[in-house]
């Protein structure tokens, strides 16, 4: 992945560089992580209609719009914010690192009203049948990896609060917003299979 | 500050240490609390020889079993929970565990590197492998709850559904196994993450891709197979897991679950790993051939190739382990032809060592004497390999003896033999003492005989038609006196084994003093003291070719000036 980086044989010991090791580790954290969500959305897709009872997703399912919104204008604030900081505006980084947390939040809750309707009034846990097994746990990796994220998130934000970050951490920063891209495209992922393919 | 014994001036920080005596509880916070990359790795390397023994007692146990017909030894339920034990033990307990204590120990001090990336990670890594580990060996004594009798996992180590479900395996043993293979996968992936950036972002200047050892690029590989392999395993378990506790169906198949689908999500995991262990294999091979036979490895971009492609095509023949389940003729000719494709790479890096050994001056030291078995033990282990890939072939044999006596052909007789060797050409670097070269023959003899005898034979009964997995069998079907030589073979390979344990402790007070580069070799870490010191180099080393030392050693000829 960044073999590109080095030309053999031609690196003099005064032009020595190195890909990041913070970025290195969050591409190969991502590929396996991606590994993960690929068995539970192969899963998925093999057991669309394989339920033998009800209900099924075209009865109780609603596309999540709002909350999807949320979720994916966030990476394009969280952008904004990287930018910020990249140009020493800590102040203007710390509103769109916060609005980024607050529509994670939006997110994680609206999914939370979604899984209250869907136990309480419409009958659907995960034991009730294939189709509850395979939504819950699909919706629910993502719901925890975004779960993690916005844990990332809340300590930058503190850190910021307190002043403690600088200019000089924009690469880490940056690693902890790869993570989150990642969240964000794994949502299109699943809401594609969830929402579009298996209803 | 230069020293002249070194290669490398300044290698060492001479200023003398602060002397103090430690007491037990010091020396034990030390190591529980160390980030230091090769104390890690020896962490690794203990936790897989106490999993090796205890391993190799439960396949001990199993031989017992089997060595006569109709024997009483072990009950049904015993011996079944032994085997699931040994399987589990050996591939997550013994085999990864040892791939990343030579990992951790060795490829810092290779690529001229003060420690891991992520020496924090390292340790967190460590600390769940062997949690993990403990956890699964307490499911002996808590597997139905503390009330109940013991009741390890009896479900073998691929756990077929329906067998794992609530139904069939009742108690905790299944939840023991699920969470602690969820736990070490954890520890896994944090190790291979630690091991990539470590190897794309902490080279010393001047070692490119292309003059990096071939140990460190095997890692490297290894570790991005295991990026996509180990997190599928993951995926099930936590299916699994959400399966026996949440009432989930992903495997059951009375509410439209599949059975078969557990099958190929664990051996997409399943085939992969057999790589995954070969690997470290290979990397040692890497290592000792050349520097025994006296000549630069052969073929050095080809090897790197072909690690790669075996990577690549590993992810794409995992279905080979269920032919007999009833594919279409379509799937299942996909997966013969690309299981056959793997012996094109393999087959490239045996002729290579081949070639490097060919016209060498070979030095038959201890290691190298492993590595020769090793050599003709995985060329026949592929061999029997390539002859299962044949879907007719292996709709006669699939389940039986052939199977297991190729794959242990494969795991000890490559694998075990090639980790063995690696042990005898690092042990001076790591302790500062050589490895007593005698009971090093006796180990090596012993163990080949008793490798031989107990896996060739294995090949035979597998013929004749003896399932695997079975307690017990008739004395009418004429197994009884191949087994009984099997199990004579086990016991031969367990007294070479606790020669080596011995050899191991003996060697570390009584030990010839090895000094900084006992085999004349030519890779970084021969460079520095032995053992190394805590920031491995005072000064980062440059490297201008492959064999680095081979260039201080020989000014007149250095490598560097052929590139």
């Amino acid at each position: 992945m960044s073999a590109t980086t080095i030309v053999p044989n031609a690196a003099p010991a005064d032009e020595w560089h190195l890909p990041s090791r913070g970025r290195v580790a969050m591409f190969s954290l991502i590929i396996g992580e991606s590994a993960i969500f690929t068995i539970f959305v192969v899963a998925y897709i093999f057991y669309i209609g394989k339920s033998l009872y009800g209900p099924t997703p075209k009865q109780v399912l609603e596309i999540p719009v709002f909350g999807t919104i949320c979720l994916l204008s966030s990476s394009f604030v969280i952008w904004l914010a990287e930018r910020a900081l990249e140009r020493n505006k800590i102040k203007l980084f710390g509103a769109f690192w916060a609005l980024t947390l607050a529509l994670g939040v939006i997110f994680l809750i609206d999914t939370g009203f979604e899984w209250h309707t869907l136990i309480y009034e419409k009958g659907l846990t995960i034991s009730t049948n294939l189709f509850g097994t395979t939504f819950y746990s699909l919706v629910g990796l993502h719901a925890t990896h975004v779960l993690f994220g916005i844990i990332g998130l809340s300590t930058v934000l503190i850190f910021t609060l307190l002043g403690k970050v600088r200019e000089e951490h924009c690469e880490r920063i940056q690693v902890l917003a790869l993570y989150w891209h990642f969240v964000d495209a794994v949502w299109v992922v699943v809401f594609t299979v969830v929402y579009i393919l298996g209803r | 500050m230069a020293d002249q014994t070194f290669p490398i001036g300044g290698t060492l920080d001479l200023t003398p240490p602060r002397v103090a005596k430690k007491t037990f509880l010091e020396w034990m916070h030390e190591w529980v609390t160390t980030v230091d990359h090769k104390r890690i790795g020896l962490l690794y390397i203990w936790f897989s020889i106490i999993f090796l023994l205890v391993g190799g007692a439960e396949a001990l146990a199993l031989r017992i079993q089997l060595a006569t017909p109709d024997s009483h030894f072990l009950s049904p339920d015993t011996y079944n929970r032994l085997f699931t034990m040994h399987g589990t033990t050996m591939v997550f307990l013994m085999g990864m565990p040892f791939l990343f204590g030579f990992a951790n120990y060795i490829v810092p001090l290779q690529i001229g590197a003060r420690d891991m990336a992520f020496p924090r990670l390292n340790a967190f890594s460590f600390w769940l492998t062997a949690f993990g580990g403990a956890m699964l060996y307490y499911s002996f004594i808590g597997g139905s709850g503390l009330y109940g009798v013991g009741n390890a996992p009896d479900v073998t180590w691929w756990a077929y559904a329906p067998l794992t479900s609530r139904a069939f395996s009742p108690g905790h043993g299944v939840d023991y196994w699920a969470l602690s293979l969820i736990v070490t996968g954890i520890g896994t992936l944090g190790g291979a993450i630690n091991i990539i950036a470590t190897v794309l972002g902490m080279r010393c200047k001047g070692m490119t891709l292309l003059r990096m050892p071939l140990f460190a690029w095997l890692m490297l590989v290894v570790s991005g197979l295991l990026l996509i392999t180990i997190t599928p395993l993951t995926a099930a378990q936590v299916m699994l897991t959400i399966d026996r506790y949440l009432g989930g169906h992903f495997f059951d198949t009375q509410a439209g679950g599949s059975a078969v689908v557990w099958m190929h999500f664990f051996w997409i995991f399943g085939h992969p790993e057999v790589y995954v262990l070969v690997f470290p294999a290979f990397a040692i091979a890497n290592e000792v051939i050349p520097v025994f036979s006296r000549k630069p490895i052969f073929g050095y971009p080809a090897m790197v190739a072909a690690s790669v492609g075996i990577a690549f095509i590993s992810l794409g023949v995992w279905a080979h382990h269920m032919f007999t389940v009833g594919m279409t003729s379509v799937d299942n000719t996909f997966f013969v032809l690309s299981t056959e494709l793997v012996g094109v790479p393999t087959g490239i890096k045996i002729f290579n060592w081949l070639a490097t050994m060919w016209g060498g001056k070979i030095r038959f030291k201890v290691p190298m004497l492993f590595l020769t078995a090793f050599l003709f033990q995985f060329l026949i282990a592929g061999l029997t390999g390539i002859i299962l890939s044949i879907a007719p072939f292996d709709w006669q044999l699939h389940n039986s003896y052939f199977v297991i006596a190729h794959f242990h052909y494969m795991l000890v007789g490559a694998i075990v033999f090639a980790i063995f060797g690696g042990f005898y050409y690092w042990y001076p670097k790591v302790t500062g003492r050589m490895m007593s070269e005698k009971l090093g023959h006796w180990h090596f003899w012993l163990f080949l005989i008793g490798f031989h005898v107990t896996f060739d034979t294995m090949h035979f009964v597998g013929l004749m038609g003896m399932p695997r997995s079975i307690y017990n069998y008739d004395p009418s079907r004429g197994w009884g006196h191949l087994n009984m030589i099997i199990s004579l073979g086990g016991a031969v390979q367990g007294i070479a084994v606790l020669i080596f344990a011995f050899n191991l402790i003996w060697s570390y007070y009584k030990g010839k003093e090895a000094g900084n580069d006992p085999w004349d070799a030519w890779t970084l870490e021969w460079s520095t003291s032995s053992p190394p010191p805590v920031y491995n180099y005072a000064v980062e080393p440059e490297v201008r070719s492959r064999r680095p030392l081979w260039d201080l050693k020989h000014p007149e000829d250095p490598d560097w000036s052929y590139e």
